[in-house]
């Protein structure tokens, strides 16, 4: 029941606020933060009742929704499924307390946007039928492609419709692989999928019809261009939930169904999704080098930080002893910590991205330099994000590559090797920027003239670090809570 | 007890950086300093307990974990504490001189606006090494190897205004995330060959790992643990500056000067080499990668020892003696003399923070003038920074008596006794190096202290106490600590519950009595004459006849272009591999991301659906004929399909 609340609540918010209008949008500001800290707080409580050593999904709720097709409002969660949901409810207070101060036009239609997007993303993370994962998969897409096309920049017609037309085009394929494995199951509750039994040659081709769908939203090379080009035109706010949340529906898709649903498939195409994970570590990486918009750069450090994500969610089909549930639970954990941990961290250099945006109204990073003079705590804040980005011991962006390295080098040790220069590359793009944008001289009038964060933006921002700091010095607590459920998903890929 | 000491002892200076890094610009200077001295002073004191504690009780080892950092399956990582011999000796040392330099930047901080902001630094910085110091596995290691790089790359770019250290720091910190990439890759190699990331589980399984084969390509393989320890020893060179990875130590100088005696010198850089002593259980197991690291350490205490003859700025050449020394630390291990090596640290840590400090307060008194050049004849106006300076440069090229002559000397005859592939090699280079050492430590202080004072040098006068004083404090170590412990540090098994090495015979081929024994016993060896001779052909080229090095500069043009240059390392990394990387990142965005995947297939796809359909338009030309036609084309293909499917059915 309380999950149904979390998902619907935002969601009603939404329409509440749309109705109130324009003129009413302080009121609506107050709502909508209000409603946001409740379904955290929900969340939280979710969390508490939270049963860790279990591994099913918990919290279920089933009713008959469209019965001739077998299709049912099925909603559950588990260990997979929740660090997922609590990152979701975490970021939109943050994005929502820090709406005022980046966008003032249509106010009330913005945070509607980002409550109902919220709802559907927490469905998507929530729905155990197949059929019900599609509805808010494609529903989620109405309300980003608002927030970019309506508050979005000089570009935005442009990069929406990319934006659009890639996912949906992805989506398309996995609807079809959803009906066709209704079609042999008879059901579409997706754990039921787990135990047809499919050739070889079936399980290639859903693998790839899933592999679009889930591919552009991570997103992996070659299906990656669109996602510079939305988070350049992205509202700030848009930029955070797109990189922290929606990014993760990918690496979510592959944990939930190509996995445990066609392990042999993914077992043939290993070999394609390493190389394609390693392309995005380094070729990525070094395009990130020669990004000089901040957005383009994180967005293509994005990337490349989700290659660590992939990797860990195959690496381990390629090891000598293939399929040692060791390893695997070593790499799969890995993949979902550094979702969890590039969420933070993303979320973070987005928002302090926005912080300078708002005041300078450029994300070039040649008209910046010598910010810390001016802004001392943000530089501060800024660097830790920075250091967090490039993967520092005692952060959270360690946690997920360290794990994932080690796998790897079980697996197989070149291919470490490869992975593990992410440590220069992922340094030389982040601190170099930093160099450029936070040290040096002060590099103009207008900069001279800055302030530093308000209350919302240190509040924010300030969350934000102590989540990162707190995961990295000990992910134990997030670790325990997935393992159990990481654990049934390895034995449906040994298929024991 | 002890676990309770110890570990306060790492999380006091912790809370006093924290304390002062949120606190201590709303208090002020008295509360920041207080917090951070009195914290590092009680993690000293600590220390020192645990040392005297240890000493008392031989055989008592503390392995103890603090908390479990996660648990994936079997896997358990571990934050936590191992105390031995070599963690208690390095935990004196690092926070001796920290609190040293605590001392001496209240003085040389004074005017900075970034006072707080510095104490704090410093006060991390420490936590950081105590806790990469006192690590009982790989993970934690890992962690307080990168977090002592974040303290440097933060402490050198601690005037974040200039340019050159804000591109210094850059500079370090990528080299350093080189040499961590090995560690790391090295760590996950012995991880998936033992499973572990414990030290002693590592350790006791090292004789079964030595024989197992790392295969790089299907027929060619190299043995895994050598393979290994070439990895770890990978990390070493990055944090220890050895060649080819040292070019950002020299840069590192922009960073204030008590950052140079701390960091720079007595403690991050030298982690290198403590960590070589951590794994002696491994490397003791592979003679291949003790050739390794011995050629390493020979090349750089030699080449850069070189470099130091050609510098003008003061604190560089200091730095390029730090590089020097560094490397012999390095030989000393590649010779499986840990505990020589060990010893050279901790003298070394202690005369070169003198030095630097010493060099900081030169600085000081002429108001942040480095060029030696611009200096001549300070000994009368500076002279408890001369008296201490010679101190300093007396146990740096290890004139008898002084810490550095026991600690060098135990080294050097350990090179001698080696059988090692390459210790000729080395042995040579050592020699030679101590020539240099003297040659390039006395240039300095003769240039800088002796021959005339200029006009406006004239009325430089000692800086303030909190200066001065660290600098005697610092002495009295340089010139003593030797004497009571060369014996029980180096010949006897001090470090024998932490370090696996050869008997101190088979090591030094010498029988230990007592330090005056040695002493007289090394004079019977070439190296103290080789120094000695360093001295005076540096009085004859800085004092007798000046003009004989500028004539030698010009004889020999290109070896003095050669050594200026700093053999283009600097060029080969900035000029050629940066400027490749970040031009394959340009070409790889344009070509690869916009032209190809953007404009030719996304925009492609686009434009040849538009033509298509434009070409559909015209199929719609109105005649019924032609629609019947198509109709009739598209039955018959789908029958055609049909039937097809129905025979390979059948068939």
């Amino acid at each position: 029941m309380i999950i149904e609340q979390i998902i619907w609540l935002p969601i009603l918010t939404a329409l509440i606020i749309v109705a109130l209008g324009e003129k009413r949008s302080e009121l609506s500001y107050k709502i909508s933060l209000f409603i946001s800290l409740l379904v955290f707080g929900l969340s939280v409580y979710v969390l508490y009742l939270f049963d860790p050593t279990t591994s099913g999904f918990q919290f279920v709720l089933k009713a008959q929704w469209i019965e001739r097709f077998n299709i049912n409002y099925h909603l559950g969660i588990d260990g997979i499924s929740l660090p997922l949901i609590l990152l979701t409810t975490f970021l939109t207070p943050i994005v929502i307390y820090t709406a005022k101060t980046t966008s003032k036009n249509k106010l009330h239609q913005y945070l509607a946007s980002f409550l109902l997007l919220e709802g559907l993303m927490v469905g998507v993370f929530s729905a155990m039928d197949a059929f019900l994962f599609y509805v808010f998969w494609e529903a989620m897409l109405i309300p980003m492609f608002l927030i970019i096309g309506v508050w979005g920049g000089k570009n935005r017609i442009y990069a929406t419709v990319k934006f659009f037309l890639y996912t949906f085009l992805g989506s398309v394929f996995m609807l079809i692989a959803i009906i066709y494995l209704y079609l042999k199951s008879g059901s579409y509750l997706i754990t039921d999928f787990y135990y047809l039994p499919l050739q070889i040659n079936q399980q290639i081709v859903i693998f790839l019809a899933f592999l679009f769908a889930f591919a552009v939203k991570i997103p992996m090379w070659p299906v990656h261009t669109w996602l510079p080009d939305a988070h350049v035109e992205a509202p700030t706010g848009g930029s955070v939930i797109l990189a922290a949340v929606l990014l993760k529906m990918g690496g979510y898709g592959l944990l939930r169904f190509s996995l445990p649903i066609l392990p042999e498939g993914s077992m043939t195409l290993a070999p394609l999704m390493i190389a394609l994970s390693l392309i995005a570590i380094i070729y990525i990486g070094l395009v990130a080098i020669a990004q000089t918009d901040m957005k383009k750069l994180i967005a293509y450090s994005s990337i490349s930080h989700m290659g660590f994500v992939t990797l860990g969610c195959f690496i381990f089909f390629i090891e000598a002893n293939a399929l040692n549930p060791e390893t695997m639970n070593l790499a799969i954990n890995g993949a979902m910590i550094q979702m969890i941990s590039h969420g933070l961290i993303s979320a973070a250099l987005f928002l302090s991205i926005g912080v300078m945006y708002d005041r300078l109204h450029t994300r070039e990073i040649n008209d910046y330099g010598g910010i810390v003079t001016t802004m001392p705590k943000f530089a501060t804040l800024m660097v830790f994000f920075a250091l967090a980005n490039a993967a520092l011991p005692g952060t959270s962006g360690f946690v997920g590559e360290l794990t994932v390295i080690l796998a790897t080098f079980k697996a197989n040790g070149f291919i470490a090797s490869l992975s593990a220069l992410t440590l220069i590359i992922g340094a030389a793009y982040t601190l170099w920027m930093i160099k450029r944008v936070i040290f040096g001289p002060v590099k103009n009038e207008k900069i001279n003239q800055l302030n530093d964060m308000n209350k919302i933006e240190s509040i924010s921002l300030g969350l934000l670090a102590l989540s990162i700091l707190i995961l990295g010095v000990w992910p134990k607590p997030l670790i325990d809570l997935m393992n159990e459920s990481i654990n049934l998903l390895t034995l449906f890929i040994t298929g024991t | 007890m002890l676990y309770q000491l110890s570990v306060l002892a790492l999380v006091i200076p912790l809370i006093g950086g924290i304390l002062v890094g949120f606190l201590g610009k709303t208090i002020g200077k008295t509360f920041t300093n207080t917090v951070t001295i009195f914290s590092v002073l009680a993690s000293f004191l600590i220390s020192s307990y645990i040392l005297y504690t240890i000493l008392n009780q031989p055989d008592l080892i503390l392995n103890q974990n603090i908390y479990q950092w996660l648990e994936i399956g079997s896997y358990s990582f571990n934050i936590g504490l191992l105390i031995d011999n070599l963690t208690a000796s390095m935990m004196v040392v690092v926070t001796f001189v920290s609190l040293m330099v605590h001392i001496y930047s209240i003085g040389y901080m004074h005017d900075d606006p970034g006072y707080h902001r510095f104490f704090s630094y410093i006060s991390l910085f420490t936590f950081a090494m105590l806790s990469l110091v006192m690590a009982n596995n790989f993970l934690q290691l890992f962690f307080g190897w990168e977090a002592v790089g974040v303290m440097s790359y933060l402490l050198i770019g601690f005037w974040f205004t200039k340019e050159s250290a804000i591109k210094a720091n850059f500079k370090a910190f990528i080299i350093n995330r080189v040499g961590d990439m090995f560690l790391l890759l090295g760590i996950s190699l012995l991880f998936s060959l033992s499973g572990s990331l414990d030290y002693s589980t590592v350790f006791s399984s090292g004789p079964m790992i030595s024989n197992q084969l790392f295969f790089i390509t299907e027929d060619w393989s190299v043995s895994a643990l050598t393979l290994a320890c070439v990895l770890l020893f990978g990390g070493a060179m990055g944090k220890s500056a050895q060649m080819p990875l040292h070019v950002w130590l020299p840069d590192s100088m922009e960073g204030p000067t008590p950052i140079s005696a701390l960091i720079h010198a007595a403690t991050m850089v030298t982690a290198g080499v403590f960590m070589l002593a951590r794994m002696s259980p491994l490397f003791e197991l592979s003679e291949s990668a003790l050739s390794f690291v011995l050629i390493i350490g020979s090349i750089t205490a030699i080449t850069t020892g070189l470099l130091g003859l050609v510098q003008f700025d003061i604190k560089r050449v200091i730095a390029y003696s730090t590089l020097s020394q560094l490397g012999y630390m390095v030989v000393a291990a590649g010779v499986s003399a840990y505990s020589a090596s060990l010893f050279h640290l901790m003298t070394h840590a202690f005369f070169k923070a003198l030095l630097f400090l010493a060099a900081g307060s030169v600085i000081v008194a002429l108001h942040h003038e480095q060029d030696i050049r611009n200096m001549g004849g300070l000994r009368k106006r500076l002279p408890v920074t001369y008296a201490t300076s010679l101190i300093g440069t007396l146990a740096l090229i290890g004139f008898p008596g002084f810490s550095g002559f026991f600690s060098k000397d135990a080294l050097i005859e350990a090179v001698a006794h080696s059988s090692v592939y390459a210790h000729e090699f080395a042995y040579y280079c050592v020699l030679i190096g101590v020539f240099v050492t003297s040659l390039y430590s006395f240039r300095l202080l003769f240039i800088v202290f002796h021959g005339s004072l200029s006009e406006h040098n004239n009325n430089v006068k000692e800086p303030r106490l909190s200066i001065v004083l660290p600098l005697i404090l610092l002495s009295i170590p340089s010139v003593f600590i030797a004497w009571p412990t060369v014996g029980p540090m180096v010949f006897d098994n001090f470090f024998s519950n932490s370090i696996v090495q050869p008997t101190s015979i088979e090591l030094f081929g010498y029988e230990f009595t007592d330090s005056l024994h040695f002493l007289t016993h090394a004079l019977s060896g070439p190296v103290t004459y080789i120094a000695i001779s360093g001295i005076g052909v540096a009085y004859l080229f800085y004092i007798k006849q000046p003009e004989i090095p500028n004539k030698l500069a010009l004889t020999f043009k290109p070896i003095y272009k050669l050594l200026r240059e700093k053999y283009y390392f600097d060029y080969l990394y900035e000029n050629i591999l940066a400027k490749f990387f970040s031009s394959l990142g340009n070409s790889l965005w344009n070509l690869g991301d916009i032209k190809f995947i953007d404009n030719y297939i996304v925009n492609g796809t686009a434009r040849k659906i538009e033509s298509l359909s434009n070409k559909a338009q015209l199929l719609q030309s109105g005649y019924i004929y032609h629609y019947a036609l198509m109709m009739m084309l598209g039955l018959s293909l789908f029958l055609g399909w049909v039937i097809i499917n129905k025979i390979g059915m059948a068939s």
